[in-house]
């Protein structure tokens, strides 16, 4: 077997990248993290004429300056990890921009292959692009493709082993002028001598960086001494000036060579203008918006239940059959009281899970979601965040995880703070099958309306907390506000499919794993000490839920109830999972019937406890994630405390007003 | 130079040019990363509350008011083939 060739997929947001990437990896995806949405990398293999290509997926960037997190993500790893060949994935219809990112490829030494994406558009609408003109004045590779119909993927593949061969990592170099060349020189000679440097990085793209002022470059540098000389160079010119004149200096070099690439290379008319006006209307566009999230609740709602009751009658049918086959008592109630009532009650939403994620995939992918962003920019705005905070924060929708992880597209320390901290009130997905069992049972055919308003509150409360922390914790303005809108497209099934597949993947693994260990201890609990009834008062957890029972019994919350949510930090899943193995009674029509005949469980209590979960403390996997995104743990116990605490208050004033109302 | 004036007051289907940016440097930089730099045709298509909805070069962009400000632009004659 030949020795692996890495290749790294890099290009601008909204180009298709994800889609060439997924194109070229097939199934074969080692999904390290949340996919879907580029946040963090996304590693594949792909065997290719006895080739092992491993494909690293990149986080979409304009450019290759230390703007955003997600840039130097990108930037650190090709610099880092020198992969053997880069696809940049360009738009064929925006080239010019896209060639922007390539400038700063290439100057960077990179290996680098141009992928021309969405190549069919740009014939449709008359432009040609001279691919051999391309490929020989920046000596790279070129390939035409159209990612969402596989067509020049074989190419790129091809391509891609073709350069690994002749490697010949020449650093492209862009002439700046007399006097910037003068700058760049004089900072090449004081660096030339750091060893790290000499090591790792190319000498002149590093000048170039400190030229434009790049203070992540500077950190590279490993001599003390050489860092002073560089900062006393730096201090005497006047940078700014370098910057512009640079950036221009590559709008120039791409510019002359526009023409010789790109006959009647034309602005688009673009079809997305009508739609554009109807949306992002100032009067209509939020209440598009709220009757396109009501939708998809109510979908999410009407459309599983079928299934939902098909698991549930298995459930149901698997615990009767363990109630009449195994003898020794303590084995049928782990498997009987235990796994099955706690595992079952938890993968009964598992449809609910995938419908959701795949109607966020269709947003995403669509386009419409850069648009949401647009219309709650002003409402963002006045609660002190841009626009662009939105976006994490409809995907936490999905899962607070990845969504916090979403934050580093924000370019300001202080917005991307405040956003992390907000982003747990959305309410993810784990927290769904609670709303489902409770409201289901309670609610019955206002269930969904019931779910639709906990999403509201937990906006609401996520907006009113943004502005809070604006005004106390993190003073000053949101950054000012920019993003591109990808045009809207038709959404590739397949990839939405995949996006819910890999989303719901992680569902299954987590009630695989962390749910099933959950649940056992807490039958463990449940069962002794010997001779005490099964999940009574008597038992270890009846103990327990004693002990912290006075902590929520203002809110009318009993020791169950306590117990749930005290496990529910593992996973908010666990709240319904242990309510079923405490009630022994599984999941679905079973648990319901329990929790209604229980006189200690009211609507308004139910209403209470949903609330409560909507808002305390997120899961222990989004405090991680909370304090390796911020490296703090002063902000991680900030984010837990106050969450519980507003928990807490919300839940109460909720349990009062309804026990008024109902 | 006759018509100078901010993006912010170019009506809606106005195709423009780009003459100035008048933004500190981070903004401009970023700007520029973009494909909003000096000479790009740029043409507000809408606005909501307080963003501007613009179309540059055929990408669309959701620009803050505040930003848009800073952006000096001149009308440029419709269907005008010179443009580059």
């Amino acid at each position: 077997m030949a020795e692996k060739i890495k290749v790294a997929v890099a290009g601008n947001p909204n180009v298709g990248k994800t889609t060439i990437f997924n194109a070229l990896t097939g199934s074969r995806q080692k999904v390290g993290n949340w996919p879907g949405v580029t946040v963090e990398k996304k590693v594949g293999t792909k065997n290719h004429n006895g080739h092992v290509l491993e494909i690293i997926d990149l986080p979409g960037t304009y450019s290759l300056t230390a703007y955003s997190a997600d840039e130097v993500v990108a930037r650190d790893y090709i610099l880092e990890e020198k992969p053997d060949v880069v696809v940049q994935v360009l738009d064929s219809t925006n080239l010019e921009r896209n060639l922007y990112l390539t400038t700063q490829l290439l100057e960077m030494g990179t290996n680098l292959i141009l992928a021309l994406n969405m190549s069919d558009r740009a014939e449709r609408r008359g432009d040609f692009i001279d691919i051999q003109r391309l490929e020989s004045l920046l000596g790279v590779s070129a390939i035409k493709t159209v990612a969402g119909e596989g067509k020049g993927i074989d190419a790129l593949l091809d391509s891609i082993v073709a350069k690994k061969e002749q490697n010949i990592p020449l650093p492209h170099e862009i002439g700046y002028g007399g006097m910037v060349e003068e700058k760049i020189y004089a900072l090449e000679e004081i660096i030339k001598d750091d060893p790290e440097v000499f090591k790792h990085y190319p000498p002149r793209w590093i000048a170039l960086k400190l030229l434009e002022g790049d203070e992540d470059v500077i950190k590279k540098l490993s001599s003390e001494s050489i860092k002073g000389k560089v900062q006393d160079f730096l201090s005497a010119i006047d940078n700014e000036e370098y910057e512009v004149e640079m950036a221009d200096k590559r709008y120039q070099f791409i510019s002359t060579l526009m023409p010789q690439v790109c006959t009647t290379c034309a602005e688009e008319v673009s079809p997305s203008d009508m739609v554009d006006k109807v949306v992002t209307n100032k009067y209509l566009g939020i209440p598009i918006f709220l009757i396109l999230m009501w939708g998809m609740f109510e979908l999410t709602f009407a459309f599983a239940t079928p299934f939902m009751e098909l698991i549930d009658m298995f459930f149901g049918w698997l615990a009767a059959a363990v109630a009449s086959n195994i003898e020794t008592a303590w084995l049928a109630s782990l498997l009987g009281d235990g796994i099955i009532a706690g595992v079952g009650s938890v993968l009964l939403f598992v449809p609910n899970i995938f419908i959701l994620f795949f109607v966020i995939a269709l947003f995403e992918s669509s386009g419409y979601m850069a648009r949401a962003a647009f219309i709650m920019d002003k409402l963002m705005y006045t609660m002190g965040l841009q626009g662009k905070s939105f976006i994490p924060m409809l995907m936490g929708f999905g899962c607070s995880v990845p969504a916090i992880m979403a934050t580093r597209t924000l370019e300001d320390e202080k917005d991307r703070l405040i956003t992390m901290m907000v982003t747990p009130f959305m309410s993810c997905g784990a927290r769904l099958p609670v709303y489902i069992l409770l409201a289901g049972t309670f609610f019955g055919r206002q269930a969904g309306s019931v779910i639709f308003g906990l999403y509201v509150l937990g906006i609401l409360v996520a907006i009113v907390s943004a502005k809070l922390f604006r005004i106390f914790l993190a003073r000053g303005k949101p950054s000012p506000f920019i993003m591109e809108l990808p045009p809207y497209t038709k959404p590739l099934l397949k990839d939405s499919l995949r996006h819910m597949w890999n989303e719901g993947y992680l569902y299954l693994r987590k009630v695989g794993t962390v749910i099933i260990t959950g649940v056992v201890l807490i039958w463990m609990l449940a069962y002794f000490p010997q001779g005490a009834e099964y999940g009574s008062a008597g038992s270890l957890i009846g103990s327990l839920g004693k002990l912290i029972e006075p902590l929520v019994a203002p809110l009318g919350f009993d020791w169950k109830i306590a117990v749930a949510l005290v496990f529910g930090f593992v996973a908010k899943e666990i709240v319904v999972g242990s309510l079923g193995t405490l009630y022994g009674t599984g999941g679905g029509e079973a648990l319901s019937s329990a929790l209604m005949s229980d006189p200690g469980f009211t609507p308004a209590i139910a209403l209470g406890l949903m609330v409560f979960t909507l808002l305390y403390v997120p899961c222990i996997g989004a405090v991680a994630v909370i304090k390796k995104e911020t490296g703090s743990w002063k902000w991680m116990f900030f984010q837990a405390a106050y969450s519980t605490a507003v928990a807490w208050v919300l839940a109460l004033v909720t349990v009062l007003v309804a026990n008024l109302v109902l | 130079m006759t018509s100078r004036m901010p993006l912010t007051m170019s009506p809606p289907g106005q195709t423009c040019r780009i003459c100035d940016v008048c933004a500190g440097r981070g903004l401009k930089r970023r700007l520029v990363e973009l494909g909003l730099t000096h000479n790009s045709i740029i043409q507000p298509i809408g606005c909501s509350r307080g963003c501007l909805l613009v179309s540059v070069n055929g990408t669309r962009f959701a620009l803050g008011r505040g930003m848009a400000t800073k952006i000096m632009v001149e009308p440029v004659c419709e269907g005008g083939a010179q443009i580059g």
